[in-house]
């Protein structure tokens, strides 16, 4: 009997050891972020560090890989679930988790702790953070700026046999292209070239069917051809804009680097597709987003001198725009520990850390970094991804976004991929399924 | 005067169970014994099939919870009913599902045929035959993307050596003519195995005798094929291709990691485009109206199917 006795104020004894140690680091809140799975990603955890150390909360993270991102975190987002406290989201979203309170509104925040929106690259508070466009209303803190840009094999346009080719058969150096039309000379150029013994190809650009990755592509061509959203001055016309003489010559002209110049197969693919034809030596240009850069200079077999970077290049008329990516860092509403999520937003976008963040490979926002006269010289890809990010446009911010997105993936992979109709076709067609989501949407 | 399976099970139940159970009759405790399942049911099969028939007349959209919700009739069914893109998907799934079960039933038949002959290490092949089918579909359409890739694709190398054509010269799953084949192919791969076992079984069921008499009548081989071998192994048949069909018309896993629905909308196949409208588009009340169409196709061509499966067994 007194030996139970023992057993159990023993057993009390541990229980409330136990709890006072549970309840005492309860004090410091676990926080969640989450976001993409990839390079970026890594670098935030380690950046992270410091945030844990100096306010004693602990970070958790939900990574989830592109494909499914949007779906497992609009999911998340429209069930009100609690998982994340913190949301990397994408830009598009914007406009969806305003109007549906999804994200905490934080005009108030930045006021109260000084910070100005100012402060950031134009084109990120704009695609990032506002909604409405181009309103002072902000939803977010720009995190990650990024750009649809261009790599292309450095090694091999410096090679003086190929260089000779090239000026006798176009008269002109094989160097960064200035407009789309040299984009596919070079392309064309090395399609089906054999070099170091191996048959290489033109360019490797997004031509992906099921998320975004055509639209992200094409949209490059369009825009720089003179493709327009709507009517400037009437929102929501979009008639002669998106189906414009100009914007059809985009998308042939997309089509056209598609059927000439990329390599066998490459008809469903997007980001990782395009780097790993990039990074095995199949293609000489690569279209993708910057976030890939500093995993292409790393590079063992492509890295260093072997590869330089280059922004979108221009339409015909001398436009040049660029498709923007890049996310803005959130508070969701759903979330119980917004006090703590705030501080996190308040600790990142300090000058310090941001500058920290550039260098493990974080794209910062912040004009104070990317300002900085040492910034362009920094990394060889640092000034083209500061003139890409001069460029940009970006998709539609709606909260019908997803549906508008869809109409474009069909339209674009049906004339592009898979030779359906004509680009004005396409493009008329894109014209009716816009109008259509918009009409359902109550916008005429 | 007994009705229900109920009162017929609460009638064959012996006093003497009633009797231990104080205050309950012997229908209270049938009841109570049946009333878990029931509400199971009803919460995960009726319930939602109820509220999705009552979403497919609104135009909810679960990404807009502050938006009113509005009856809009018959409005998301004509709208569906009357799109072009539908009903494009709708060929590419008929296209799909006729082509896969008439490749699998003559493979997998012939299979079973030569598998049911007594030969050494049939049952070595047996295993050897049935592995695609234990693979995840995921699996399998990530491991035939890599086969049909054309500069490393076995596939095409394959190909390019019978026919003396450079292998990178063609695209199984970029061209809009290959792209409905490529999946085929993987789904005959993967699935053949089933309507073989199944097949297998039903061979493995006719008695000997059978065949000893008709040796007997002297009946040549093709003669005891047509009107023993098949009679007697149609009604299995049948029930393969009943589950191949359903099977293969929610087809969605295999199908997006292999081409995800393209080239453009080439291989869309219904089950993908509902899923767009549903978790990308967010057109709640409309998904809800496609699946409600797609339930009752399914359902229909089922029940008939069972009726005339019901008439091949009774014969």
């Amino acid at each position: 009997m007194k030996s139970l006795l023992m057993s159990s104020a023993l057993a009390a004894g541990m229980y409330i050891a136990v709890s006072a140690g549970t309840a005492s680091h309860a004090q410091a809140a676990d926080l969640t972020l989450c976001w993409a799975a990839w390079d970026p990603a890594n670098a935030l955890v380690e950046l992270s560090k410091d945030f844990e150390a100096k306010s004693g909360n602990k970070m958790h993270y939900e990574f989830v890989p592109w494909p499914n991102f949007a779906d497992r975190m609009l999911n998340e987002l429209n069930s009100g679930g609690k998982l994340c406290d913190l949301l990397i989201g994408d830009s598009q979203w914007i406009g969806g988790a305003a109007e549906n309170k999804q994200y905490v509104k934080l005009n108030d925040f930045f006021d109260k702790e000084g910070i100005k929106m100012d402060d950031f690259i134009p084109a990120t508070v704009v695609g990032y953070a506002e909604w409405p466009k181009n309103s002072p209303n902000y939803w977010a803190m720009p995190a990650f700026g990024d750009v649809v840009g261009w790599t292309y094999r450095k090694d091999w346009f410096s090679r003086p046999e190929l260089q000779a080719e090239f000026k006798k058969k176009y008269g002109r150096d094989l160097t960064i292209p200035k407009n789309w039309d040299e984009l596919v000379d070079i392309a064309q150029f090395f399609q089906g070239r054999e070099i170091d013994g191996k048959k290489v190809y033109g360019a490797a650009i997004y031509t992906e069917r099921g998320s975004e990755g055509i639209t992200m592509g094409a949209m490059n061509a369009l825009y720089s051809y003179g493709f327009e959203y709507q009517n400037p001055k009437k929102p929501y016309d979009l008639e002669g804009f998106v189906n414009s003489s100009d914007a059809v010559a985009g998308l042939e002209e997309y089509k056209k680097l598609y059927d000439c110049c990329t390599p066998p197969g490459h008809s469903d693919a997007y980001m990782t597709q395009d780097v790993d034809a990039y990074k095995s030596g199949q293609v000489a240009l690569q279209m993708n987003f910057t976030f890939t850069w500093p995993g292409i200079n790393a590079d063992a077999n492509v890295g260093g001198d072997k590869s330089g970077y280059f922004p979108n290049p221009a339409g015909p008329k001398g436009v040049q725009f660029a498709q923007l990516g890049g996310q803005g860092i959130s508070v969701v509403a759903a979330s119980d520990k917004q006090k703590e999520a705030l501080d996190y937003i308040k600790w990142f976008g300090q000058p310090e850390i941001q500058q920290k963040w550039w260098k493990l490979g974080g794209y910062s926002a912040l004009r104070a970094v990317v300002e900085d006269p040492s910034f362009a010289s920094s990394q060889p890809y640092a000034k083209p991804f500061l003139d890409s990010m001069a460029i940009v446009k970006d998709f539609w911010a709606e909260p019908a976004y997803a549906s508008l997105l869809q109409a474009s993936q069909k339209r674009f992979h049906d004339y592009v991929v898979a030779n359906q109709g004509s680009a004005k076709d396409a493009l008329d067609g894109l014209v009716k399924d816009w109008k259509g989501v918009f009409e359902d949407d109550g916008k005429y | 005067m007994l009705h229900s399976p109920i009162d017929r099970v609460a009638s064959a139940t012996p006093p003497a169970i009633a009797a231990r159970v104080r205050g309950l009759s012997d229908r209270a405790i049938a009841w109570l014994f049946v009333a878990p399942s029931i509400v199971l049911l009803l919460a995960i099969n009726i319930f939602p099939l109820i509220w999705t028939i009552r979403l497919s007349f609104t135009n909810f959209r679960v990404n807009r919870p502050n938006a009113p919700i509005e009856f809009v009739g018959l409005r998301n069914y004509i709208n569906i009913l009357t799109d072009n893109d539908i009903w494009q998907s709708m060929q590419a799934t008929a296209h799909f599902l006729i082509w896969t079960i008439v490749l699998q039933v003559l493979i997998g038949f012939s299979l079973a045929y030569l598998i049911n002959k007594k030969f050494r290490g049939n049952d070595l092949w047996t295993t050897i035959i049935v592995l695609p089918m234990m693979l995840s579909p995921a699996v399998v359409g990530n491991f035939w993307t890599f086969l049909y890739q054309p500069q490393i694709g076995l596939f095409n190398y394959v190909v390019g050596f019978l026919t003396g054509n450079d292998p990178s010269s063609f695209s199984m799953i970029a061209s809009t003519s290959l792209a409905p084949w490529a999946i085929v192919i993987v789904d005959t791969w993967m699935w053949t195995p089933f309507v073989m076992l199944i097949c297998l079984a039903g061979l493995r069921s006719i008695p000997n005798s059978i065949y000893e008499a008709a040796e007997c009548d002297r009946a040549s081989k093709w003669r005891q094929f047509w009107t023993i071998t098949i009679p007697m192994v149609l009604p299995f048949l049948m029930l393969a291709v009943l589950f191949r069909g359903i099977e293969n018309f929610k087809m969605f896993d295999l199908v997006v990691q292999l081409t995800g629905g393209g080239p453009g909308s080439i291989t869309e196949l219904t089950s993908i485009n509902l899923k767009r409208a549903a978790f990308e588009q967010w057109r709640t009340g409309y998904a809800s109206a496609y699946a409600v169409i797609l339930f009752v196709t399914v359902f229909g061509l089922a029940s008939i199917y069972v009726k005339a499966l019901n008439k091949v067994k009774q014969r």
